[in-house]
Formats: structure tokens, sequence, C-alpha cells
């Protein structure tokens, strides 16, 4: 059951993927590309969760782990670029 | 039967991330988009590790801490960004869809620049 389950989760995950990054590539706006940039990332960290699942090993969450965090960290820089200018506010203009 | 509970919460996840990647896709202008896929980043990806979180947990015993970690930081990171991108979306004029009903925020960009002014 888990097995059947998690080969249609791939499935249904890479899917999403694709969905994302046509909208990267498509996207109107910056922003819309960023959004996008950030569903790839939180999909990516689901995917690792049901290989993890799939094929019974414990060790992949480090990589689910880094890829969130990067994903956060990238998402809230290119945020701040859009907004201002600057990615980071030294307070000097 | 932990492998009943873990294929319903993986069947959840991947509804809520279908959907919210579908709306991506799909929906017309930047503020929906976001709207779409903010619940897809935190009920969907939180249901899926939740489930793997499950499946190890009863079915090799010991609880591993990083898997309950990605979901805080998901659960966190998530509103976080989807909030930082409307904003700025919204302050380098991105068009909203033809059919808006309400902007709050008309104007208020020279609402800021008079109260800054003084009286």
């Amino acid at each position: 059951m888990i097995a059947v389950v998690s080969t249609l989760m791939t499935l249904v995950l890479a899917a999403c993927i694709v969905m994302a990054a046509y909208r990267v590539i498509k996207g109107p706006s910056q922003p819309d590309r960023v959004i996008a940039l950030d569903t790839i990332g939180i999909n990516i960290v689901a995917l690792i969760m049901v290989l993890e699942v799939k094929s019974g090993s414990r060790d992949y969450v480090d990589a689910a782990l880094v890829i969130a965090l990067l994903a956060f960290v990238g998402t809230v820089a290119l945020a701040k670029y859009l907004a201002g200018g600057t990615v980071i506010d030294r307070g000097d203009h | 039967m932990i492998e009943v509970i873990t294929s319903l919460l993986l069947l959840v996840g991947a509804v809520f991330t279908f959907a919210g990647s579908l709306g991506l896709l799909r929906l017309p202008d930047i503020f929906c988009r976001m709207h779409a896929t903010g619940k897809s980043s935190t009920l969907g990806v939180s249901s899926i590790v939740l489930a793997s979180f499950l499946y190890f947990t009863f079915s090799e015993g010991g609880v591993n801490i990083k898997e309950l970690l990605t979901i805080v930081f998901v659960f966190l990171g998530g509103p976080v960004g989807t909030h930082m991108i409307a904003r700025a979306a919204y302050r380098s004029q991105v068009p909203l869809h033809e059919r808006t009903v309400v902007d709050e925020w008309k104007g208020i960009e020279e609402d800021i620049a008079r109260s800054e002014k003084g009286p």
C-alpha cells in the first residue's frame, strides 16, 4: 500500500514541479517567478520526504531540512531585493 | 495500521500540493496565485513530512527531531515569505486583476508621504 501510494505521490509532485516551472518561465512579473521558485523548493522538500518513505531509509531528511531553509532564505532575500533594490539594509540612504 | 495512516496523510498532502500548484498555474493575478501556494506550502508539505515522521517513528522506533524541525521551518517560513513577496509585489506596482473589487491600499504611498511631511 505504501509502495503504491508513494509511487503515485512522486508522479503528482513531479507534475506540481513542472507546473511551477512553467510559471517561472512564463510568469508575467518578477514576484510571480519568486513565488514559483519558492513553490518548487517546497515541493522538492515534499518529494524528498516521499522518497524517504518509499525507500525506507531515514537519511534523506537532512537534505529536506537544508532545502527548506535555503528556499526560505532565498525567498526573503529576493523579496527584499524586489521591494527596495537592496538585500541588506545598511541604513545609510 | 500505521501504513493506512501514513498513506492517508500522504494523500492529503498530495491533494493540497496539487491544488496549490494548479492554482499557481491557472489563477489570474499574483495575489490569487500567492493565496493558492500559501496553503500548499504549509498544509500540504506539513502533512507529507508528518506522514514520514509517523511512519519511521512507529516502524523503526525512536523520534527523529529533524523531521519535526522541517515542519517548524516550513510552517514558519511559508507565511513570512508569502507576506514579504506580497508587499514587494504591491509596492512594485504589479497590476491587479481587472475584476478586483476592493483595493484598500490604493493611494497608501501618497498617504505615507503626506504624513511624513507633517501637517
